[in-house]
């Protein structure tokens, strides 16, 4: 069962949110503590992070890049805006294809909820366009292991 | 799985950003070539070229409207969307379960769970 869900808002926001067993502080560092986040923010299988730069304060610098261990890379370059520990991170991102795409703002919540932490990731695109874009490329991945998915059932 | 969106077309179709741009702006309304030609800075033929595969895929269709050919999510295309939705979900919930790991990970050594 998904604990997950991912819905579009208006025309230039994707909101995300998430439940998580572990308390606030710890989902909060989690997404803040470059060491965490090369653990999990791989995206799909065979993928790491070689390159983790995350400056957790406030006009810090963010870039996150990965590798298939292929030849194939990709990464995101940001800056944090605001950080209320252990409740909300507030940042800009953009993906490198390699050419910079628009910006991404991207406020993310956590709430204690029962035991544990409910996340809210609300992202918003300069425009429908882009959302698009960032939604179709964010799946790149996925779509990669479809592929070969398929091609056992074929 | 719906037969009458091929998947494999369908994917192939959907591998492309400019394909998936131009689904994403069907998916708000019908549209001809002329108009999809400026939003996507492209010439007619680069965008009829796009849109062919679209339609072979069976993710848009055409409606005849005296001399236009609006083009238009078919109905299959949406589930398509519907599907393709789904995998980046797929993808995000790889990443959280791993987080999830990473938590129990990080509170299983102390089984009292230290308060902070």
């Amino acid at each position: 069962m998904s604990k997950l869900t991912l819905k579009t808002e208006g025309d230039t926001h994707v909101v995300v949110t998430r439940h998580f067993a572990a308390p606030p502080e710890a989902v909060y560092r989690a997404h803040t503590d470059p060491a965490l986040i090369q653990t999990w923010l791989l995206g799909p299988d065979g993928w790491t992070m070689p390159v983790c730069i995350n400056e957790g304060k406030p006009g810090g610098k963010i870039r996150y890049e990965w590798s298939n261990g292929k030849g194939a890379k990709f990464h995101i370059t940001g800056e944090i805006l605001e950080l209320k520990p252990y409740s909300k991170i507030v940042h800009v991102e953009r993906m490198h294809l390699p050419a910079p795409m628009p910006d991404s703002h991207i406020e993310t919540r956590f709430e204690a909820d029962g035991a544990g932490t409910l996340m809210t990731m609300r992202m918003t695109l300069p425009d429908a366009k882009t959302r698009a874009a960032m939604l179709a490329t964010g799946m790149e991945g996925g779509m990669e292991m479809s592929y070969v998915r398929l091609e056992g059932i074929l | 799985m719906h037969t009458s969106v091929n998947l494999d077309a369908a994917f192939t179709a959907l591998a492309d950003p400019t394909r998936r741009a131009i689904l994403a702006r069907l998916a708000k309304g019908e549209a001809t070539v002329a108009q999809l030609t400026t939003p996507f800075d492209m010439s007619q033929p680069a965008i009829s070229q796009h849109l062919k595969i679209l339609e072979d895929a069976r993710l848009i269709d055409r409606r005849v409207d005296g001399t236009k050919r609006p083009r238009r999510l078919a109905s299959g295309g949406i589930e398509a969307m519907d599907q393709w939705l789904a995998i980046l979900r797929k993808a995000l919930e790889k990443n959280y379960d791993r987080l999830d790991e990473v938590l129990a990970a990080a509170h299983q050594p102390k089984k009292r769970g230290e308060k902070r």
